[in-house]
């Protein structure tokens, strides 16, 4: 059967199991949105290129299934970049398809040409210029293997106009031929045994759980190992609901803003499992002064995190789930007698633990009624007020960390955030992606206000297809992380951070978009508003809640400095929030 | 002529003698990987990339096909000063077109690196004296000048271009090592080879 490239780029997209897609059409990608009309696969038009990246995202975070955008040449490809970055950082599987201009105009400067394989090379897993429209359902197999296997990235394929328009004899490769790729890796069962040998040992053990642990599925089986040898468990921003924050075990999140306890906890451990995380400087703070005296078993199916920024005892290269399933195999007793049995005896430890989580929980202050609202509440009041498994969505700053904070996250994929590339304007599109991949969910994006001013437009793309997705700007008329580093570390000099409550009017601006709309000022109209917004299920919804303008996020630990200066909050020590080191 | 001002850590001017030895430049610490990697369009480009953005320190490179054409093999000269060696395997093995890649030891590896240079060949007997060590011959000369080319051990090599550094080294191309393994050399531990 003869296909045009375009039909054959479609064509392998669906045999490749793709449901939806994201995209914007242009020039050089046009051939290929004329058999976007007769394929099953449903497209949402986006109304700015990052959106459709952010999405995919979104979807993929939340589906497990790798997210697919599909863009025109030049400013287009350069629009996704941002969401390539982010999704690499964070290793979500995405496919992204660019168009190009004609081979023969590649390399003169030609309209709306730009190298974009030269310019994705480093934000992407690999990356494909595609000469030959014969190779499209190879490359497309290859993509999605790449995308989705290993450890998990983008993968873009950039597809010149003329390719799209010539003709090949259509196939469907058997399976994938990448003999420099390996992303299967056999687990060392000396690691293992040595593993299992220290954490028999440890008196203080912290089991260090991140992201990875979500994309190998391995919810359950961690929750196995925590509760079998009764080990204390940190979720990173990456990992929130891996394992239930109301769990006795779960300490919550570590890092610059963690909790005391968890932060406090990896810091005196005595060994320190890491599970799918990476050591991250916002977690480890200045790495010289981090976990001092543990040992580290380190799991990451990516060879080289182990020693990229901590050197660990145990190394063990592998999917996280298979090496939490052979380490559980090892640490149980053959006699059928307690694990707990065989380990050191860790009562002191608990003891200390649950005193730090007595005595230094979050804390906030709403005054009963009135000003200011605190935006602490309102997440509090939004996770109370909305089901249990719903999906929330965070952009990047201070209502990111709030919402990280004080969300009761209970299960696994019901939290999206932009960890380690920190992309403000992630939210709104990401929480639209996570909608068009759980429509069965209630999404609810916990936006900031300058963040929700970078992609609000989306809001038309999701009116316009029906996808109801909640927004919650946390309104503090600020950049409000940023301000909160001029107070701290630039003696109170604040430059280029105000942004004005009342500008824009974001209850005008979302009913311009076709969404509800609705204000909220004072801590006893939160829950009423939520409700609202709750039983609106045939638009989105935009509630601009007014919050007080100055509060910080705390505990924090200042960029650069040792977690043990770990700062409680203004009261607590306020002469360390000085001391503290500027920012980085 | 102009004179650069280097300044010590505290930003004070140093005197030339104590700006020398700031400026010295740190003994490089020199290890050799060799890579197989598909002979793909642009691949030279992600090794490159990878090192740039990883902030690894490329000293030398050498790429050119392996005998199946749709292979090349690379040997890269790496300055490993603040790099763990481990995290530049590792970091290059991720690369889909890399097939595989082994850090070569000197110890147990054979290294050649060959040299063209045009040099003052006013008198080219005394040229041809300090290159007959070094198996070098002269490939062309005229008007006082010559082109020679030698082929050695790099070391070796460091040694004849300081040789003929006083005849005048007017142009200097070296291509970068290469090396291949002993052949009674193990295979490295390591589940990568090349
Ligand atoms: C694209 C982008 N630009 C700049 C930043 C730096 N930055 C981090 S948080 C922040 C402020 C975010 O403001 P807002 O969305 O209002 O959130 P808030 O901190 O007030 O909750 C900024 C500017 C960033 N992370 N991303
Ligand atoms: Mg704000």
């Amino acid at each position: 059967m003869e296909l045009t490239g375009a039909q054959a780029l479609m064509r392998s997209l669906e045999m490749s199991g793709v449901e939806v897609m994201f995209g914007l059409p242009g020039g050089a990608i046009l051939p290929v949105y004329d058999p976007v009309l007769d394929s099953p696969i449903r497209h949402v038009l986006v109304r700015h290129e990052q959106g459709a990246g952010h999405m995919a995202q979104g979807y993929a975070h939340v589906t497990g299934k790798p997210g697919v955008a599909m863009v025109t040449s030049g400013p287009a490809a350069t629009n996704i970049v941002t969401p390539l970055c982010d999704a690499f950082m964070d290793s979500i599987p995405m496919v992204v398809v660019t168009g190009q201009v004609a081979m023969s105009a590649i390399g003169s400067d030609a309209f709306q040409e730009c190298d974009t394989t030269g310019i994705t090379m480093a934000v992407t897993k690999h990356n494909y210029l595609v000469t030959d429209p014969a190779d499209i359902p190879r490359i497309v197999a290859e993509a999605f293997h790449i995308a989705t296997t290993g450890r998990p990235g983008p993968v873009l394929i950039d597809l010149p106009k003329d390719v799209s328009n010539a003709t090949m004899d259509w196939y469907w490769p058997d399976g994938v031929d990448l003999p420099g790729y390996r992303p299967r890796r056999e687990i060392d069962p000396a690691a293992i045994a040595e593993a299992a040998r220290l954490i028999r040992t440890a008196e203080r053990p912290v089991i260090y759980a991140g992201g990875g642990l979500l994309k190998a599925r391995a919810a359950e089986a961690l929750r196995e190992l925590a509760e079998m040898c009764e080990i204390h468990v940190v979720t990173t921003l990456m990992a929130r609901g891996v394992f239930p924050d109301r769990h006795p075990l779960c300490l919550g999140m570590p890092g610059m803003h963690g909790n005391y306890t968890a932060v406090t906890a990896m810091q005196q451990a005595d060994l320190l499992i890491n599970l799918g995380a990476r050591f991250d400087d916002r977690v480890t703070g200045n790495p010289a002064h981090f976990a001092p005296g543990a040992k580290v078993i380190h799991v990451d199916i990516d060879p080289a995190e182990h020693g990229k920024v901590r050197v660990p005892d145990v190394p063990i290269a592998g999917d996280a789930k298979v090496a939490i399933e052979a380490l559980i195999e090892v640490l149980r007793p053959g006699d059928g007698s307690a694990v707990t049995d065989a380990m050191a005896d860790r009562s002191v430890w608990k003891s200390t633990v649950s005193g730090w989580q007595e005595q230094y929980p979050l804390s906030y202050d709403q005054p009963s009624s009135g000003h200011p609202l605190k935006p602490q509440y309102v997440v509090e009041q939004l996770r109370d007020h909305t089901p249990d498994d719903t999906i929330v969505v965070a952009g990047v700053g201070q209502h990111q960390m709030w919402a990280s904070q004080f969300w009761q996250f209970d299960h696994p994929y019901t939290w999206v955030n932009s960890g380690g590339l920190g992309t403000m304007g992630f939210a709104v599109p990401a929480a639209i992606g996570a909608k068009v991949g759980r429509p069965d969910r209630t999404v609810w994006a916990i936006d900031g206000d300058g963040c929700f001013q970078m992609t609000a437009q989306e809001l038309i793309s999701a009116s316009a297809e029906n996808i109801p997705v909640k927004v919650g700007i946390l309104n503090n008329a600020y950049l409000g992380m940023v301000r909160q580093w001029q107070e701290l570390f630039y003696a109170e000099r604040y430059s280029e951070v105000y942004l004005s409550a009342d500008h824009p009017d974001y209850v005008g601006w979302a009913e311009a978009m076709g969404c509800v709309g609705i204000r909220v000022e004072s801590a006893e109209e939160v829950v009423p508003a939520i409700t609202k917004a709750n039983a609106v299920n045939d638009r989105p919804v935009v509630i601009d809640f007014r919050v007080d303008t100055e509060e910080k996020v705390y505990p924090m630990v200042p960029a650069g400095g040792s977690n043990d200066d770990i700062i409680l909050g203004p009261e607590g020590d306020a002469d360390a929030a000085l001391k503290g080191s500027a920012p980085s | 002529m102009w004179q650069a001002v280097v300044s010590g850590p505290q930003g004070t001017n140093l005197s030339p003698e104590e700006s020398a030895v700031v400026s010295l430049p740190q003994e490089p610490d020199l290890h050799i990987f060799a890579a197989i990697v598909e002979n793909k369009f642009g691949v030279l480009a992600r090794i490159a990339g990878l090192f740039s953005r990883r902030g690894f320190n490329i000293f030398s490179l050498a790429v050119a096909p392996t005998a199946d054409p749709s292979y090349s093999r690379i040997t890269i000269v790496v300055d490993v000063h603040n790099t763990d060696v481990n995290q530049i395997a590792k970091q290059l093995d991720k690369l889909v077109n890399v097939i595989n890649i082994s850090e070569l030891h000197p110890s147990d590896s054979l290294e050649r690196e060959l040299m063209l240079a045009r040099v003052g060949a006013v008198d080219l007997e005394a040229v041809v004296d300090v290159i007959s060590e070094y198996g070098g011959e002269v490939l062309d000369h005229a008007d006082g000048e010559a082109i020679v080319s030698v082929s050695a051990h790099p070391d070796r090599l460091d040694r004849c271009e300081r040789q003929l550094r006083p005849f005048g080294l007017h142009v200097l191309q070296r291509t970068g090592r290469i090396a291949l393994r002993a052949l009674d050399a193990d295979e490295p531990a390591v589940g990568m080879t090349a």
